[in-house]
């Protein structure tokens, strides 16, 4: 199989991941998002690691999951704080760093 | 002997700051002790006089040097003193007429709780006037020139619970700043011009200076002249200085002080000699004054007012003789000298008038005093004769010689100037004249001056019992006041005479200022002739008007030049106009065009930088989606210009 199409599909999984970020207000789904963000380009890199014949783009994948994973554990502590204090998971009611 | 002369300055300096700084311990022995200091400058200017006689004429100038007052550099401007025949003159005037001033106001201002202030402010007047005449250089003479002004302010407006003297005291620091600022710019030019300000230095190089720098510094001189002197077009304070006390107004406002333009010019004589078109100026600014000097002399009813038109016109004389050149200076300080003696001697007459009459100073209810009052009237009338050039008396020489010197400028301008000094002589005569009668001739019209007024207020049912308290008891002055006049009118019937003789005073000024006699058209005989028979004439008019007709106690209306010489010849009229309203709309201009284009640029600018601001600030909304969006957008652009750069 073409490893080519495994770059559409990331590039496709980028365009929901994106577009999930930038449309929707859950702070959940925002941050789910942004993982698939995340594992779009990891699977970009093992793609290209493919394409290339070399390991590189899979080492660049797992240093990408290990950040995506300390992420995962402060971002999720954000949004259970921030939920603690304003019932809301919504990212729109936390504009409050404006003038 | 040289070292005496910083004595002369310091005695009355010392009086000034004992007596202001002493407090009120001193206010039963401050007269005494500003009279007795006044009388040790006067002793030690005599002194000095008798050891300068003693000289041959060209050793006289002594100097003495203090200290080096403002080292710069190759530059200094020295403390020191030139006493030559010119300063020696005033020094003699200015102690002597200053003593016997500080004598008379023992009297003057015996009922006034402020006296040792008086006699403070005097001894510090005193000490600056010296200062002046006595400088070695032009910056010295400045600080001088400064120091009359101060103290022509402080003792102008010395009754200042009263508005008129405050506003007076004002207006005469004002306008005398004025004249200032041409004496300071005088200096400046003369420090670019010869780089050194000292008098020997100045009128060293004036020679080699070009005649428009000449022309330039003799101009701003005559400016501060104008200034001090209340020549035209810088006279308009003088009339009002008569708010002061009498004293000063015979010391500072006759006698002395305003004579100090005078002095100026005849002392830069070597600077005027070079500049012929500066001098015509002086003797026009000099004309015009003499003539406009006794037309308001003419028309006021206030006997100190209509004596300083006087003096304005005879200091009009003075300046006019000295814008002539060397032909004019000595008779220009001669005359200053017999001016001092009676002018002094009819302020303190109208003084003694006023003190007598319970400070009233409209002449149109006088009338009649000679009986109560025979040594003022004695006096006063000496002083009168002297002013209008009887022959013989002080007047008559100094006048005469400068009506002769007007004569001798040649051409035609040395007849109009002629013409000019005769006719003021004659109406010199029509207002002396004038004075004399309704002060101290006629019916006695104070006597009748409450009961007879028309418009009395009869809303006031006590006026008519206060009227007869109110009456004056005109009564002859204490001897404290009438020696000083005295000794004034035998230096007003004897001055001239001691000086004209044998040319004396031209002998003793000569070596300093310089003299040519110059060729008169017309012979010495013809112009006393002239003068005398002018003189009758005026005398004759005033008898007619004022002698043979009973005069009316409220003023008439009068001819259009009478109403305007009452509001001295418009002379305010045309400053508010011209320069109090300019002024005026030259400041609300400039108001307008700063509120309006330099606040609109500042302004504009603000406002712009801050719309864009509040603009640029709705892109920080604080959505993290929004800023999401622009990182995207941002990383959109960058990635397409890197295929972009590729593809290129």
């Amino acid at each position: 199989m073409n490893p080519v199409y495994y770059l559409y599909l990331a590039s496709l999984l980028f365009t929901i991941g994106a577009a999930g970020v930038l449309i929707r207000r859950n702070a959940i789904v925002v941050f789910m998002c942004v993982e698939l963000m995340l594992n779009a380009c990891n699977l970009a890199f093992v793609a290209f690691s493919r394409l290339h014949g070399n390991l590189d783009g899979q080492i660049i994948a797992f240093f990408t999951m290990v950040v995506a994973a300390a992420e995962v554990v402060v971002g999720l502590a954000i949004i259970v704080s921030m939920f603690r204090a304003r019932h809301s998971a919504s990212v729109d009611d936390a504009s409050l760093m404006k003038l | 002997m040289d070292n005496l002369i910083a004595l002369l300055i310091a005695a009355p300096l010392l009086g000034a700051a004992v007596l202001l700084c002493g407090g009120r311990a001193l206010d039963r022995v401050g007269h005494w002790l500003g009279t007795v200091l006044a009388a040790a400058s006067f002793v030690i200017g005599a002194v000095l006089f008798v050891d300068m006689l003693g000289k041959g004429a060209d050793a006289r100038t002594m100097h003495q040097h203090l200290f080096t007052w403002v080292p710069v550099a190759g530059f200094k401007a020295d403390m020191g003193f030139q006493l030559d025949q010119l300063s020696m003159t005033f020094v003699l005037l200015i102690s002597g007429v200053g003593t016997l001033i500080h004598l008379y106001s023992v009297g003057y201002m015996a009922h006034d709780e402020r006296r040792r202030r008086f006699f403070g402010y005097l001894n510090l007047f005193l000490a600056a006037m010296l200062l002046l005449v006595l400088a070695d250089n032009y910056l010295l003479l400045y600080m001088g020139w400064e120091g009359v002004g101060l103290a022509s302010y402080l003792l102008i407006g010395f009754w200042q619970h009263k508005p008129s003297a405050a506003t007076a005291a004002k207006k005469a620091f004002l306008v005398n700043r004025v004249g200032d600022m041409g004496l300071s710019i005088a200096i400046m030019l003369m420090f670019t011009t010869f780089g050194t300000f000292a008098f020997g230095g100045v009128f060293g190089a004036a020679d080699g200076a070009s005649e428009g720098k000449l022309t330039a510094i003799s101009l701003m001189l005559l400016l501060a002249a104008c200034g001090k002197s209340a020549q035209v077009p810088l006279q308009s304070w003088l009339g009002d200085a008569m708010e002061g006390p009498t004293p000063v107004s015979a010391l500072i406002h006759a006698a002395t002080m305003v004579t100090a333009g005078v002095y100026l010019i005849t002392r830069s004589s070597a600077v005027f000699n070079g500049a012929p078109n500066a001098q015509l100026v002086v003797v026009v600014v000099g004309a015009v004054t003499l003539i406009f000097g006794a037309i308001v002399g003419c028309a006021k009813d206030d006997i100190k007012k209509s004596l300083a038109g006087s003096t304005m016109s005879q200091i009009g004389y003075m300046i006019l003789a000295a814008g002539l050149g060397p032909i004019g200076y000595v008779f220009a300080i001669m005359h200053l000298v017999t001016h001092g003696f009676f002018k002094a001697g009819l302020f303190l007459g109208a003084g003694s008038v006023m003190h007598g009459m319970n400070d009233e100073v409209d002449m149109r209810k006088y009338g009649g005093l000679r009986r109560y009052m025979p040594v003022t009237f004695v006096t006063f009338g000496l002083g009168y004769l002297a002013i209008i050039g009887f022959p013989g008396l002080s007047g008559f020489f100094s006048k005469d010689k400068i009506i002769e010197a007007a004569f001798a400028k040649g051409g035609t301008e040395g007849w109009i100037l002629g013409a000019v000094t005769l006719l003021g002589a004659a109406i010199t005569a029509y207002y002396m004249t004038r004075m004399m009668l309704m002060t101290f001739f006629g019916e006695e019209r104070w006597r009748h001056a409450e009961t007879r007024s028309p418009d009395a207020p009869s809303a006031e049912p006590a006026a008519a019992g206060r009227g007869a308290h109110d009456e004056p008891h005109p009564h002859e002055s204490p001897w404290i006041m009438t020696i000083p006049m005295i000794v004034l009118a035998v230096g007003s019937v004897g001055a001239g005479a001691f000086f004209g003789i044998g040319n004396r005073f031209l002998n003793w000024l000569e070596p300093v200022t310089g003299h040519s006699e110059g060729h008169s058209p017309v012979s010495a005989g013809v112009v006393t002739t002239a003068t005398i028979v002018l003189l009758l004439v005026g005398v004759g008019i005033a008898y007619l008007q004022y002698g043979r007709r009973p005069v009316p106690a409220v003023a008439p209306r009068g001819s259009l030049l009478t109403r305007a010489a009452r509001r001295d010849l418009l002379q305010d009229d045309f400053n508010h106009v011209v320069l109090v309203r300019g002024g005026e709309h030259l400041t609300r201009s400039l108001v307008y065009v700063d509120h309006s284009l330099v606040d609109g640029v500042v302004n504009g600018t603000a406002a712009s930088f801050g719309g864009l601001s509040g603009r640029l600030r709705k892109v920080q909304n604080g959505y993290a989606r929004s800023y999401a969006l622009s990182m995207f957008g941002g990383t959109a652009v960058v990635v397409a210009a890197t295929l972009l750069m590729r593809a290129v």
